[in-house]
Order: C-alpha cells, then structure tokens, then sequence
C-alpha cells in the first residue's frame, strides 16, 4: 500500500497561494499524463477545487516525488510555497482522501459538493488510464465511506445558511411549500436569494412590494410573480403564507394590530415573517400571536450557527467512523499482498516434499506405517522449519511501506509466481 | 390462549414503548428499527387474541369492561400505524404507545373483572353502540396527541429553540391537519353510536336512563367534539385555544371511560 498525497488547501494556504495551484478542468489530463509519466509513480489523480488542489499518487516500490512534480509542472522555483504545502504518505494518505470524500476536510464540514467533485476527478483520471488499479480501490472505498458518513451522521442534515435555514423553517411550519405564496417587502439582494430557496422547495405564488415600483416589476418579473404598489401593501399580506421584508424604513412597518388583523382574514391559518431589514421591519410583538412566526437576522444566524455546531458534533462521531475505515482498508490491503505470497510459498514447499517422497520411495522399500508417519513427520518438520522465519518476517513487515521489497525478495529466493498458483 | 396472545402483544408492546422512549433521548434511532415492528406485531397477537375470544364464546361482543379496554387499545395502535406510515413520523408514539401498553397491559393481567353478564349486551345495537364510541374515543384521543404537538412545536418555533426530538416532529401544518382529520372522522362514529345508546335505552328504562353518570359525560364530550369542529369552521380556532379544548374532551372522555365503575346502567350485570 504505496499511497501518497500532496497539495494545498484552505487549512493549509491562503486563496492567493491557491490559485496559484489550480489547475483548469481542461488542463488535467495533460497534467495526469505528466504525474503518471514520473519515475516511480503508477497512478495518479488530482482534485482541483476553489479549496484545495490536492494530487494523489500510487507508487509500486514506495519511490514517489510528488514534489518534483509540483516544481516541474508549474515552474516553480525549489522551496517556494513550501510553507503552504502538505503530504502525507500510507495510511495518512488512505484517511485523507476519506476525510477529503465524507466532507470533513471542508470549510463547512458536511457540505456535499466535495464529494461530487472527487467523483469528478475520479471520473477524469480514470478516463486517461491514470487510476487504474490500486488508486481505483481505494477511491471506491473512499466514496463508500462517504455514503456511510453521510448515512450513520447527521453530519449534512442541517442548513448553514441564512437562506437555507429560512426555507427549513418555512417548510417546519407549512410542511411542503407546494402552492404556498411568498410576499417580498422591499428588492433588495438578501430577500431574492431567500425567495429563490423557497421556490427551489416549491413555493409557488411570489409578490414584490417596493417603495419604487419599477425595481419590483423588475424583481416581480424575475420570479414570474406580481408587483403590488407600495400603497396596497397590506391589502396583499393575508393571501401570502411567507413575509420577508428588508426595507430601508426606519420604523416598523408590520405591527401586532395588523397581524391581527392578517389572522382574522387568513381564518388563523399560521403565517411566517422573515425580517432580514436593521432597523427591523417587523414588530417582535407580531411573534406573540398565535400563529405568527417572526424570525430576524439574528435568530436566522443564531439557527445556522447552532446548526453548525451540531455538525462539528457529528463531525466527531464521523471522524470515528473513517479511524475504523483506515483500519479495515488497512487489514484488507496487508491481506490482499501478504497473504497470497504465505499461501504460494505453502504450497510450493508442500510440492517440493511430495516430490522428494516419491523420488525416495523405491529406496525405502516397504515401510511400516509406524515408520511411514515418522517419515512424514520429519519432512513436514524439515519444511515448516525453512518457512518459519520467511513467513514471520513477512507478517511483521505487513505494516510498513516496504512490504513489497520483502514480498519480492521472498518470491524471488523461492521462485514463486506473482499471483497464487 | 387468547390470554397467551395478549400477553405476548404486550410484552411487544412494551418493547415499542421502550424503544419509542429511547428516540427521544437519541437523535439517529429510526421507529423503523425496533418501535414499528414490534408495534405491528403485537397488532397481530393482539388482533388473534380478540378474534379467539369472540370465537370462543360464540358473540361477537366484549364481554368484560377487559375485552373493550383491549379492542380501544388495538384500534388507537391501528390509528397509528395508519399516521406513521401517511405522515413517516413516529411522534406521537411517545403519547400513543403509553395508552395502548396500559390498556393492553389491564387486559392482559385481569381478564375476569366485571363480566358484563347482562344478555341484554348480546343485542346487535348495543355491539354497534360500544364499537362505534371506541372508534370516537381513538380519535378524539388522537385530536388530543396532536393538538397538544401543535403547542410543543409552536413553542418551540416561537421561542427559537429546537429541542432535539422537536426537530423530528412533522411540519405544524401537518400536525394541524391530522387534527382535524382525526376529528372529522371522529364525529360520526361518536355521534352513531351515541344515537344507538339512547335508542337501546330508551326503549328498555324509559327517560331515567339520562340521569346516568357515564350518559350525562358522553353527551359533555359529544358536546365538546361538536363546539371543537364548529370553531375550527368559524374561526380557524388552532393552536392553544384549540389545544385546551381537546384536552378538555379527552379529560372528559377519560371520565366517561371510568364512569363504567360508577354506572348502574352500563355494568350490564345480569340480574
């Protein structure tokens, strides 16, 4: 298990350092095409994001510079950048990737964008013949451990956006927001972004109320909604199910006797106010009705935050689950080397003395079975003897990167085939 | 054997409580894992049990107040698988599997106490009468779970805070809408069977039958059903209000539920 990775990330550099890594989509097999064509590398893949450029490596006999790779493909002068960049070789490599793939390595951990874009660079690698083998087992198991995190936490269950979390709430009041009607007080930025998340969870009917009304036309028309003067504007609030209002005004413009008043009309049916205005919109008053539900900007905040801190939470239990995965894939790979070279070198020593039995047996003569089961005894004997110190030393080498010197010498000494036999 | 089946039911049934309990505590438990299944299979001993025992002693009818307590409680468990697999919410387990375990639990350990011995109960109308006021009391027990999942949700959601188990409640609306379903389903069977007691009675004890105590509390709960529905049309009456009110109901229906011990007229002793 010759794995190794190195690179830049947001932990390690800052985005002016970044950039200066990124490599463009279209650039990347050519760039594979280099980093496979290295001394001592077999296979290869690079994930270049706005987070990290990060170039992964296999290597046969553990000889791998993924540093002059570094040097050589963007000119770099030797020792520049070093600060900023990280390596990590065998298991640490194996639990990068995992990290990297289950979205713990994120900026916001539990986001599920990483994961598709390693999916992405899997996809390009493995398309110019750069993964090929043992690069291609350990990214499916990284993508396994992925769907596990992401299945056995809670990790990416939780918005941690403004936007985000208005629609959660919106939808933890009304269910699906199919057919619900959503009313903007005021175009401003902040309230299109929060309309365009309601609409992606099926809000419907969208009005646009502005102090100028061509910039609610315009807004209105964006969304395929209706632009309400600014002199209606309560007449329009009881057949919306979501306010969000983030006008200039200096005072409060919904107060506890206009909700009322929307109850009365809307037959009590609930409402949900989202103020995203400083000074506020909305009167906290509104919130003691029953049936109205008001959120500012700083409970809108304070849900995300929260939000986030159960992530790193979970994130905890997460980083449990990839420590137990590098250990399986650790098992599984000493099995997939060791093992089948102990089996071969059973096997071929077991023939050897079966051959030299038989070769023997004319010159024996006739033997007793007493003496037939010493004979056999002292044969298995002999070769258990010889095979004790090979096998030994390669159950104890399992760990280390030089496994496969050890795994070929043993092969070679023997003249064992590659696979078992 | 039908005592058999009954108890194995609730030790089932005990094991969803217990499990339904312990996803309050913890946020990754699935009702999926443990408190479903074991919920559905007591279902089915305890739906065996019943028939067994109609079988048994040749009627259809419960015989003792046991027998009534065990059918409420397969009908409220029936409710709930029905709301568990519409809305995917095992919420109003933690409300729900208590009642049914209790009930059940009474059934199973007691099945000799107050046998209705009257043959005035072998009437069809009175089987129709019984059947359909368990059915009312499911439902109103269930507009009473939700009603009072609408405050705790509400509160939350007003107060900015969510509670864990909060989290994984159904949408307000939901909630609100399975209510109301709940209730307007409610009301026939409550209002039928109502029909059919008074009718029975009638024509057996004259008009004294009204000064009954478990009468006088079903006509209070009826009462409250129909002015629960009536501010729900006018006024879209939701949420605390609406929540004191059911809560009413189903105090009043639990008094009309022990009323039985009080009740000349529904002992149904034989003379």
């Amino acid at each position: 298990m010759n794995f190794f990775v190195l690179g830049v990330n947001h932990k390690t550099a800052p985005v002016e350092v970044r950039e200066r890594f990124a490599i463009p989509e279209v650039r990347l097999p050519e760039a594979l095409g280099k980093l496979t064509s290295m001394d001592g590398i077999e296979e290869g893949m690079i994930v270049s994001t706005c987070n990290r450029v990060e170039i992964f490596a296999h290597s046969q006999n553990g000889d791998c510079d993924l540093r002059k790779f570094v040097r050589e493909y963007f000119g770099f002068r030797a020792g520049e950048y070093e600060p900023y960049i990280f390596e990590h070789e065998q298991l640490e490599a194996v639990a990068h990737i995992f990290r990297v793939a289950s979205s713990l390595d994120s900026m916001v951990v539990g986001e599920s964008q990483i994961l598709g874009q390693v999916k992405d660079a899997y996809a390009t690698a493995r398309a110019v013949g750069a993964v090929t083998s043992q690069l291609d087992q350990l990214l499916t198991r990284a993508f396994a451990v992925a769907k596990k995190v992401r299945n056995e936490t809670t990790i990416a269950v939780s918005p941690v956006s403004i936007a985000s979390v208005a629609a959660e709430l919106a939808e933890k009041i009304f269910g699906s927001l199919a057919g619900k009607s959503v009313y903007l007080v005021g175009a401003g930025n902040t309230c299109e972004l929060a309309a365009r998340h309601l609409i992606a969870h099926g809000a419907k009917k969208i009005f646009v109320c502005n102090r100028t009304p061509e910039r609610a036309v315009a807004l209105a028309n964006k969304f395929e909604g209706e632009a309400i003067s600014f002199e209606r504007l309560y007449d329009t609030v009881p057949r919306a199910d979501i306010v969000i209002s983030s006008t200039g005004a200096p005072h409060t413009i919904f107060r506890k006797e206009h909700g009322e008043k929307f109850l009365h009309l809307r037959k009590n049916r609930p409402m949900f106010f989202i103020d995203l205005a400083v000074p506020r919109d909305i009167d906290p008053g509104l919130n003691d009705l029953d049936g109205v539900f008001v959120y500012n900007i700083d409970d809108l905040q304070q849900v995300a935050q929260s939000h986030l801190g159960e992530r790193r939470k979970e994130a905890a239990r997460a980083e449990l689950l990839v420590k137990e995965e590098v250990r399986k894939f650790e098992q599984r790979a000493q099995n997939a080397e060791v093992v089948p070279t102990i089996v071969s070198l059973q096997q071929h020593l077991e023939t050897l003395r079966q051959s030299e039995l038989e070769r023997m047996r004319s010159r024996l003569g006739d033997l007793t079975p007493e003496q037939e089961m010493a004979v056999e005894a002292l044969t298995r004997g002999i070769i258990n003897k010889i095979m004790h110190t090979p096998i030994t030393t390669l159950k104890s080498v399992a760990h280390d990167p030089e496994s496969n010197v050890v795994i070929d010498v043993v092969r070679k000494l023997f003249n064992l085939c590659r696979k078992v036999c | 054997m039908p005592l058999l089946w009954l108890r194995v039911a609730t030790v089932l049934y005990g094991l969803g409580l217990l499990h339904a309990f312990l996803m309050l505590r913890r946020k990754g438990e699935r009702a999926g894992r443990v408190a479903a299944p074991a919920v559905g299979l007591g279902m089915v001993f305890h739906f065996v049990s019943l028939v067994e025992t109609a079988l048994l002693s040749g009627y259809l009818e419960l015989l003792t107040i046991r027998h009534a307590e065990s059918a409420l409680a397969l009908l409220v468990a029936l409710i709930f698988m029905g709301v568990y697999l519409r809305y995917k919410t095992p919420s109003p387990a933690a409300f729900i599997f208590p009642l049914i375990f209790i009930l059940t639990f009474a059934s199973a350990m007691d099945q000799h106490a107050m046998a209705f011995t009257s043959p005035r109960i072998r009437s069809g109308w009175i089987v129709f009468h019984v059947c359909s006021l368990l059915a009312g009391y499911a439902m109103l027990f269930l507009t009473f779970v939700s009603s009072v999942l609408y405050l705790i949700l509400s509160r939350q959601l007003k107060h900015k805070q969510t509670v864990s188990w909060a989290a994984r409640l159904p949408a307000l609306q939901e909630i609100d809408e399975l209510g109301y379903k709940s209730l307007l389903l409610g009301l026939p069977f409550m209002t039928a069977g109502l029909m059919a007691g008074v009718l029975v009675a009638q024509e057996h004890y004259g008009s004294t039958y009204f000064a009954d105590p478990k009468v006088l509390l079903s006509l209070l709960m009826w009462g409250i059903y129909l002015v629960l529905l009536y501010t729900r049309w006018s006024a879209g009456w939701r949420g605390r209000k609406a929540a004191c009110l059911a809560s009413f109901g189903f105090f009043v229906a639990v008094c009309a539920w022990g009323a039985n011990y009080l009740s000349r007229l529904h002992r149904f002793v034989g003379p």
